[in-house]
């Protein structure tokens, strides 16, 4: 099964080729039945995505190259505000969004440099609380830098960003295509699919190859790796770039969907909400990764559709906001979760035998 | 007034609440290598007991004093109560797991503390009870309060109190053992499971206290307040040498100070008006005693976090923090 899911070799069965192209069917028809539901929902899976991609990027920082970053959202942040910036009345640029996303990308890439830089020498929890640090002092500056020249109009956010757009074709609007309504999140969702496939292809092309193994060496024995000729500082810096590309990439698209942003989408809670995906899910893990950051994006919207139903049905009417016991399901799921399966979900063969070693 | 003077003091105030805070995340730390995420909020519970408690005797007759140390005396075990109960639940069945398992159940914890607070006790801001009369003492041109007097003795004493536990008491000591290596530690007769409860019960109980010393100070308390409190001490906690008790107590005096000074002093340093050349350069905003601050005391954060950047690239394992051979 394992094997089944990697990217094939060139003697992939035909039993992976039926179940990939199974899962893209299900994958182009789900907006459809989602919009039956309600059309909330299809905007909750393109922010489900979203999280894909964000911890896809993490997960090259912490669960390949095992550096703890708990600034992580910072990236995002600097992704979605490049693309705010540069496409929005706030300046009065428009630029188009293919030009942005690199531009976006690459001073996400140059911060995840310049975080990773002086911070080299670190360890473990010193690296985790230098990487907080970082992600708060970004998001201050977001918060702050609207005097004494405005730069992100401060704590209101830009808002009125343009979504993307191809000459005519605008990604926000309602279309009829084929015979079928295509909504401006369906077509959004459809790009994130795309997207989400791109990245989760390159992850694991990545695994397995010279740098992959590169990060993984680094991550069980930095001292070891150095000896075996591994460039351990740009490997390094590597990892931080990439993961920062990614967080990047998707920050932009952030932008775009929501065609509002302000630093409140860029908290702490949030860089802990990613690192929380990729541990739970299994950290190293593709397929882990995947599975966390989806059901830690549903879990607590499906519990929101649902908890006040439900009291209502056993006593009658609201008893504890459903805020509250939205997050308090969510805060025991994660404890419950990590007790029963300590390296996550779908762990990476490489800690599943470190566990086994262990006990 | 001596600005520069005020500021040590309120900064030397928040310090020690800091350091007491620092010294529950260093002492877990150091025993069992976890950051535990969810200690601030053992803060806020502790606060927020307090203030119910407090509150409740208000207007019973007894003496301020009184009624503040039966706050206090009501956090404290409470908090204890909380701070053995998630040790029990969600460390101890993952001390042998992978390092991040136990960092993502914090962080629920945290998550189910916050809002079974948030249950109790609403999601209002309270304000905590002046009952204590405020007076102010004048010492070379700054000022200094009884309240801010009580927390900088309460909390020496609090430390002074720690230090000798750790250093001159059998459990202390069988900490220390715990701390360095437990198996060894095991084999020599060392009870490791209650002396890690005891280490989480202890951190806790200073935890309360210190919550209802930043209740009193900033006269509010919040369901969330723990959250921002925690990462200030944390940051502390690795400023001084995560692990190392006097580290913490070191750390968190020095982020209290620098923060205050911080805040005071950024605005006007990075005023452009000023420096003569750029004043000229940017013009008519500075004429006329016009300001062109860079960074506002809204950016005292950031001042203590890239402290805290530049010291540990500096030093890569803290202040006092031993530096760790590394893992073979």
């Amino acid at each position: 099964m394992r094997r089944a899911l990697r990217l094939p070799d060139r003697r992939a069965p035909a039993v992976f080729w039926s179940a990939l192209a199974l899962v893209a069917a299900v994958l182009v028809a789900l907006p459809f039945a989602l919009t039956h539901i309600g059309t909330a929902w299809v905007r909750i899976s393109n922010l489900a995505l979203l999280y894909v991609l964000l911890a896809l990027g993490l997960n090259i920082v912490v669960g390949f190259a095992g550096l703890l970053d708990l600034g992580y959202i910072a990236f995002y942040g600097v992704g979605a505000y490049t693309y705010a910036l540069l496409a929005s009345p706030h300046f009065g640029l428009h630029l188009p969004f293919w030009v942005i996303l690199p531009i976006g990308a690459a001073i996400a890439a140059l911060f995840g440099v310049l975080l990773g830089a002086p911070t080299l020498k670190l360890r473990g929890d010193y690296l985790a609380i230098v990487t907080l640090g970082f992600g708060e002092i970004v998001r201050i500056f977001l918060n702050n830098l609207s005097r004494p020249v405005n730069i992100t109009n401060g704590p209101q956010g830009v808002y009125r960003i343009d979504p993307f757009r191809i000459d005519g074709f605008s990604f926000a609007s309602t279309q009829r295509f084929l015979g079928l309504e295509l909504s401006g999140p369906t077509k959004y969702y459809y790009l994130l699919v795309v997207l989400v496939a791109l990245v989760v292809a390159l992850n694991l092309r990545l695994q397995n190859s010279r740098i992959g193994r590169a990060w993984e060496a680094i991550r069980e024995d930095e001292i070891a790796a150095r000896a075996m000729g591994i460039d351990t500082t740009r490997l390094k810096l590597l990892a931080y770039a990439m993961g920062a590309t990614f967080g990047g990439i998707a920050g932009g698209v952030f932008a775009a969907i929501q065609q509002f942003i302000s630093p409140e989408s860029f908290v702490l809670v949030e860089s802990v909400m990613v690192v929380s995906m990729v541990v739970l899910g299994g950290m190293g893990n593709v397929w882990g990764v995947v599975l966390g950051a989806l059901l830690l994006s549903f879990v607590p919207e499906i519990l929101r559709y649902s908890v006040a139903p439900l009291q209502h049905a056993l006593f009658g009417r609201t008893l504890v906001a459903p805020e509250v016991i939205r997050m308090l399901l969510f805060g025991f799921a994660l404890v419950l979760v990590m007790l029963f399966r300590p390296a996550g979900l779908l762990p990476s063969a490489v800690r599943k035998r470190e566990l086994a070693e262990r006990t | 007034m001596d600005i520069f003077l005020q500021q040590v003091i309120n900064g030397l105030t928040l310090g020690a609440v800091y350091a007491v805070v620092a010294l529950g995340y260093t002492m877990v730390y150091g025993i069992i290598q976890l950051i535990n995420f969810a200690h601030g909020e053992v803060v806020m519970i502790g606060a927020m007991v307090a203030l119910t408690v407090i509150n409740a005797l208000a207007k019973s007759g007894l003496s301020p004093v009184t009624v503040v140390l039966a706050g206090t005396g009501c956090a404290i075990p409470v908090c204890m109560l909380v701070g053995y109960a998630m040790e029990r639940l969600a460390y101890r069945p993952l001390r042998r797991a992978p390092r991040l398992a136990p960092l993502i159940t914090a962080i629920g914890v945290s998550i189910i503390l916050q809002h079974l607070a948030l249950l109790v006790w609403s999601r209002n801001v309270l304000a905590f009870p002046q009952i204590v009369d405020l007076r102010v003492f004048h010492v070379a041109g700054a000022r200094i309060s009884n309240v801010q007097l009580a927390i900088i003795v309460v909390c020496v004493a609090m430390m002074a109190g720690l230090a000798v536990l750790v250093y001159r008491t059998r459990l202390g000591a069988a900490m220390r053992a715990t701390a360095q290596n437990p198996q060894v530690a095991g084999l020599m007769g060392i009870d490791i499971d209650r002396v890690i409860a005891a280490t989480f019960a202890i951190g806790a109980a200073l935890a309360a206290v210190a919550g209802v010393m930043v209740g009193t100070y900033y006269g509010v308390a919040q369901y969330t307040m723990g959250s921002i409190l925690g990462l200030k001490a944390f940051s502390a906690a690795v400023l001084g040498g995560i692990g190392n008790v006097p580290g913490a107590m070191l750390g968190g005096v020095l982020m209290g100070v620098v923060e205050a000074l911080g805040a005071g002093y950024i605005g006007s340093f990075t005023d452009l008006c000023r420096y003569g050349w750029l004043a000229r350069l940017i013009g008519e905003r500075c004429a006329d005693g016009g300001h062109f601050v860079l960074f506002g005391s809204n950016y005292q954060d950031v001042f203590a976090f890239a402290v805290l950047i530049l010291v540990l690239v500096l030093r890569p394992s803290g202040l006092l923090g031993e530096r760790v051979g590394e893992r073979a």
